[in-house]
């Protein structure tokens, strides 16, 4: 009797082992789905050079607003792929391009080129025409894409949404809107 | 009639659930816990199954699509017979449920129904708040509007400060690089599977606690809670002084809940529903985003913590909050109920009250934002302009084409960013408006590159102007005796 009850017990225990050791080779995979935001944009897999404008769309010494299609895209984003950027065109070739994502949290952030300022209407957040901080409750300035001007192209390396929060550096491709 | 009875005794004798049922509803409560007091959590838990079913409704209609959402709430807004009215009651009822959750929990404590043996019921009353905050939160974003895109551009940059893992909770929040479809997919699913799922089984929980160990007694000053006698003492006053939950008390329960079912839907049809606001379009930046009413306190605080407080306050502040209200009843699971006993307990849902309707109320006109409109919206007050010179005049000018407008009031319009400017002379003299005007500091930007020697110029002769007729402007004491000793003819050594 107490022989063929450790039986049942042995074989209920094998049972929960069995179980478990098939639960954990489903979670795997399915711990593999919901990672997945986060390695497919491993390796700069997010980030792609995407064209802005013509370099005389932007004149010198202005700050303007460009659109551009984020390359990442999928079926259902409709309109919000759809980014914009501030692009200040310094002189000739030089340029500076900014999010438009405040530094603080994010909002969306408005140039006054009569006093020279971006203006953030979310916590106050003001940045001077070079992107450095003004005032406000931002730590630092604005984000900044990294640029290339080809062919009388301007492009620039996007792709991900900035935050204020540190980078994971990524190998051989420079984080866009890194500290500036 | 008969057949009635007899097809419920048919189903009875396979469920067996008469029995429980009647033996729940009739449980022995302590007689005056049959109190008007006692009514919220019942209330909470009337809003959450309308939550639950007009939830239902709207996702009849709704598409969690960022393509389509927006679309799907003008349909529900305006095609959709009556979609509006639904839409209202769900944004009403979130509202509500917020609101009657707090009180409910106010109320627990300073009853000290947290206290032995309900510590368990406490907690789980702990997650429910954070699941109804979590509703709110998500609901927010699947009214895909501009607000809702924003707050999650905030919701992001929160995330990306926590250190180490950062970036990676945000790609997880977003379920990608940036706000898009997959963000409101997977916020479609945390509000309309994960969570309610939560909140069904952890209101399951705390109800079945409630009926096992007993509703909380009327707190009697001198009657302490001692774990050792506890149990035996309540039994005895439910044995001594109760009555039958139904129908002796619940009847205010069900008044009460009627009475905020009723409001919800008054405010639903007079208010009608919330937004959408615009279309979530990330290229139209002229936007002023603003959260739900139940996070403006938290708004609040963002806008007017120091930067270099800020990272540490949000990432360690809310597990300091979840922290402190989950080891409550382990830290005070004993003693005096009453709050008559308690000036510690009292004071602290005073000052928790007080801190979040002041941020709440501050946030609804937030005076930390710049009035982006200001400069080129709102006149400088005649009267400032009266009897003028031209250089003052030409400085009026620089100061609303300069924007000072968008963070400075005058005559009680524009900005509140900065102080207002109606007598800004008696404050400052020349010197000092100089100086600010084009060093800046305090939170004032430096203008000294955007504005040439002339227009500073003109702008301080502007500011100079202005104070009250009876009061001076303030001046430099030994800048008039510079002055004085340049004008006194040089005497010969």
């Amino acid at each position: 009797m107490s022989n063929d009850m450790t039986r049942r017990g042995f074989f209920a225990k094998m049972g929960i082992v069995f179980n478990g050791l098939v639960a954990g080779a489903i979670a795997v995979p399915v711990v593999r789905y919901l990672l997945s935001s986060i390695t497919n944009g491993n390796a700069g897999g997010y980030l792609s050079w995407v064209p802005l404008g013509r370099v005389n769309e932007f004149p010198e010494g202005e700050t303007r607003l460009a659109t551009f299609t984020n390359p990442y895209v999928t079926p259902t984003d409709g309109k919000t792929v759809d980014t914009a950027a501030w692009v200040r065109r310094i002189d000739g070739d030089n340029f500076q391009v900014f999010a438009v994502n405040c530094a603080h949290l994010g909002c969306p952030v408005r140039w006054f080129p009569q006093s020279g300022l971006f203006m953030c209407p979310c916590h106050g957040g003001a940045y001077y025409r070079d992107g450095s901080r003004a005032s406000g409750p931002p730590e630092r300035g604005l984000f900044e894409y990294p640029y290339k001007v080809e062919n009388g192209l301007v492009t620039i390396q996007a792709g991900e949404l900035p935050t204020p929060g540190p980078r994971a550096s990524v190998d051989g491709v420079k984080p866009p809107c890194a500290y500036s | 009639m008969r057949v009635l009875i007899k097809i419920g005794e048919w189903f009875d004798q396979r469920l067996q659930l008469a029995a429980p049922i009647r033996e729940a509803a009739e449980h022995p409560v302590p007689r005056n816990t049959a109190s008007w007091w006692y009514v919220f959590g019942s209330a909470a838990l009337v809003i959450f199954i309308l939550q639950f079913v007009t939830g239902i409704l709207l996702a009849l209609v709704y598409v969690p699509s960022a393509a389509e959402a927006w679309s799907s709430l003008q349909a529900l807004n305006h095609t959709v017979a009556l979609g509006w009215f639904i839409r209202a009651l769900h944004g009403w009822g979130s509202n509500f449920m917020v609101a009657i959750v707090l009180i409910h929990m106010m109320q627990v404590f300073l009853f000290g129904a947290h206290k032995y043996p309900r510590e368990l019921t406490w907690i789980v009353g702990v997650f429910l708040l954070l699941m109804t905050l979590g509703m709110a939160f998500t609901g927010q974003v699947l009214r895909f509007d501009q607000d809702a895109y924003w707050g999650l551009g905030i919701g992001a940059s929160i995330a990306s400060r926590v250190p180490v893992i950062g970036p990676a909770a945000v790609k997880l929040m977003l379920g990608g690089p940036i706000i898009a479809g997959a963000t409101l997919s997977r916020f479609f699913a945390l509000h309309v599977f994960v969570i309610p799922g939560l909140l069904i089984g952890f209101v399951c929980l705390h109800l079945l606690m409630v009926l096992k160990l007993g509703i909380n007694e009327w707190p009697m000053p001198g009657r302490i809670v001692r774990r050792a006698t506890y149990v035996s003492e309540y039994h005895e006053l439910t044995k001594k002084d109760g009555a039958p939950f139904f129908p002796y008390a619940i009847w205010k329960d069900m008044f009460f809940a009627g009475f905020i079912l009723l409001a919800v839907a008054a405010c639903a049809i007079y208010f009608g529903p919330f937004g959408p606001t615009g279309r979530p379009d990330p290229t139209i930046i002229q936007t002023v985003p603003k959260p739900d009413y139940f996070f403006l306190w938290l708004y609040g605080v963002l806008s007017l913590l120091p930067p270099s407080m800020e990272t540490p306050a949000l990432i360690i502040g809310p597990v300091l909050v979840i922290l402190g209200l989950l080891l409550l009843p382990f830290i005070s699971g004993e003693g005096e109920k009453s709050w008559r006993r308690r000036p510690i307990a009292v004071l602290t849902v005073m000052m928790i009250a007080i801190t979040l309707a002041t941020f709440t109320h501050l946030a609804e006109y937030a005076p930390w934002s710049p009035h982006m409109n200001a400069w080129s919206g709102d006149p400088i007050p005649e009267k400032y302009l009266h009897s003028t010179t031209a250089l003052e005049r030409q400085g009026a000018l620089v100061f609303q084409a300069k924007q000072c407008r968008n963070c400075h009031a005058m005559g009680d319009l524009g900005g509140q960013r900065g102080p207002s400017l109606d007598s800004v002379a008696v404050r400052l003299t020349q010197d000092q408006l100089i100086r600010q005007v084009i060093q800046g500091g305090g939170n004032m930007p430096a203008y000294g590159k955007s504005l040439s020697p002339a227009e500073t110029t003109a702008l301080v002769a502007f500011l100079q102007t202005l104070h009250p007729p009876g009061q001076r402007p303030a001046r430099d004491a030994s800048r008039d005796v510079a002055i004085e000793d340049e004008k006194r003819p040089k005497t010969e050594p």
